[in-house]
């Protein structure tokens, strides 16, 4: 098996304790697989599941049961049972998520906020703000916000900051949600070509775009997300 | 943040208890921290969550389980174990303990300098100039400025002091550093430098820590992992962003959805 990332029956409910125990079933049944250097769009209405499908992948859910398989190196580990430090070292080097919206932090500057998470080496800290700087260029934040923090930005700056952030580390893996929702034509063609790239470079991504342009220019494969539907 | 590779663990806590008499202060309370690794411990007041830092960092003793700590030799102690000396040293030097009350943390009544210098004059250090060079380093990194050098903390905001009492608990490189409601009782605006200052550090140092706080934000923000307790027990743990965007037990939902959206 080659596959960079390969789900097997994962199933996914919320028990809303608030709500008298009320039991929301998700997604369930989900299998699909990626290999690297291929885009999967998951496609299906909204509420179908497909961002909660890329939170169980990031191990931002929890699966209730099933295996979201991930190749770290030689091994396949289990996202799903995978201890926290375990998760944690995968998405330090294997996978990154672009969320829908950026989770700006307060006195951040939106330059350090792309740079972060590869601060952690100081050695390359030059090096890793300059190629910061050049995403920022390339995705047209313009240069006197780059010393701003973005919890002012409007929406579309703010998607640009956190695309920045997530296409800056080299990760075998990447998960975008929505990248393109907010963005204007130019800057929507701008993600296309840098997911080609990605792509180029040997990268599995998993990503959810309404768009059908953008969804013609990346998919490989379009996994519909409604044969994962719980009641079917 | 980062995360960590290292494969020992820095601090064991096996089924930890202590009672207050016939009152549960924590039960069966068990976890790894790894180097590096900041784990939050959040909950009500009375959920037991300072009885538990106070058991880690021995100003309690336990009643039943036990603690071990991975010392700079490698080794796997019992603390418990240790002697009085052995412990002492260990809080100088490899631990630091961050109070909610930066008054119970500084000498108040010492010069700001002092404050950071007296933690290097206690592993050895012994020339004047490099000890108060260190420290107004330490003023430079937790945003004081130098010039407040020789001024007592009295004179200090409530922001500055605790900036002072952290920039004191780690002038000595500790691995380990217990922070008990850090950003209680300050204001927004000075929360937010502090927790950003705090961040930083944390990555910048390595550092390993254990942070009791109620405010899940702050949680979010410093932590990797969090443990959950409710009446003296951890009702949920895993990954912090796992616990506060999946929370599974009833009352870690009810905590979640009680935040009030700024």
């Amino acid at each position: 098996m080659s596959a960079m990332l390969e789900l097997r029956r994962a199933h996914k409910s919320f028990t809303m304790h608030l709500q008298g125990g009320l039991r929301l079933p998700v997604v369930a049944g989900v299998s699909f697989s990626v290999e690297p250097g291929q885009c999967v769009v998951l496609a299906g209405p909204s509420g179908a599941g497909k961002s909660s499908i890329l939170k169980m992948i990031f191990g931002n859910y929890r699966c209730d049961g099933g295996q979201v398989l991930l190749r770290d190196g030689g091994d396949m580990i289990d996202v799903a049972t995978a201890p926290p430090r375990r998760i944690l070292g995968l998405r330090k080097t294997v996978m990154g998520y672009v969320s829908q919206f950026l989770r700006a932090i307060p006195r951040v500057p939106a330059l350090d906020v792309v740079a972060d998470p590869l601060m952690s080496e100081p050695a390359a800290r030059h090096e890793v703000r300059a190629r910061a700087a050049a995403l920022l260029r390339r995705l047209a934040v313009p240069e006197r916000l780059w010393q701003v923090p973005p919890v002012t930005f409007s929406g579309g700056e703010q998607q640009r900051v956190n695309i920045a952030r997530g296409f800056l580390p080299e990760r075998p893996l990447l998960l975008l949600d929505e990248p393109t929702a907010s963005l204007d034509g130019a800057n929507r063609a701008t993600v296309v070509e840098l997911i080609a790239e990605k792509k180029r470079q040997g990268a599995a991504i998993v990503t959810i775009v309404h768009d059908e342009e953008v969804r013609a220019a990346i998919a490989d494969v379009v996994v519909d997300v409604t044969r994962f539907s719980p009641a079917a | 943040m980062r995360a960590t590779t290292d494969d020992a663990p820095l601090l064991v806590a096996r089924q930890l208890s202590k009672w207050y008499g016939r009152q549960l202060g924590c039960r069966d309370v068990s976890f790894e921290l790894y180097p590096g690794e900041v784990l939050a411990i959040v909950g009500e007041s009375g959920s037991g969550k300072t009885t538990l830092l106070q058991l880690l960092s021995c100003q309690l003793a336990v009643d039943a389980g036990q603690i071990l700590y991975r010392t700079r030799d490698g080794a796997l102690r019992d603390l418990a174990e240790l002697g009085e000396a052995e412990r002492r040293f260990l809080f100088r030097t490899d631990w630091g303990y961050v109070h909610q009350d930066p008054a119970m943390g500084l000498r108040m009544s010492v010069s700001a300098g002092g404050n950071v210098g007296e933690r290097l004059m206690a592993v050895g250090w012994r020339r004047f100039e490099k000890i108060r060079g260190a420290a107004a380093d330490w003023l430079d990194r937790v945003e004081i400025n130098r010039a407040r050098i020789d001024d007592q903390p009295r004179t200090y905001s409530g922001g500055m002091r605790q900036r002072l009492q952290i920039a004191r608990n780690l002038v000595t490189h500790p691995r380990l550093v217990f922070m008990d409601e850090p950003t209680g009782g300050l204001d927004a605006s000075v929360q937010a430098r502090l927790l950003d200052l705090l961040r930083g550090l944390v990555g910048e140092l390595d550092l390993a820590a254990v942070i009791v706080t109620h405010d899940l934000a702050v949680a979010r923000l410093l932590s990797h992992r969090i443990m959950v307790m409710k009446g003296g027990e951890v009702i949920e743990q895993g990954l912090t962003d796992q616990v506060l965007d999946d929370p599974h037990a009833a009352y870690t939902q009810l905590l979640v959805s009680s935040i009030l959206p700024a």
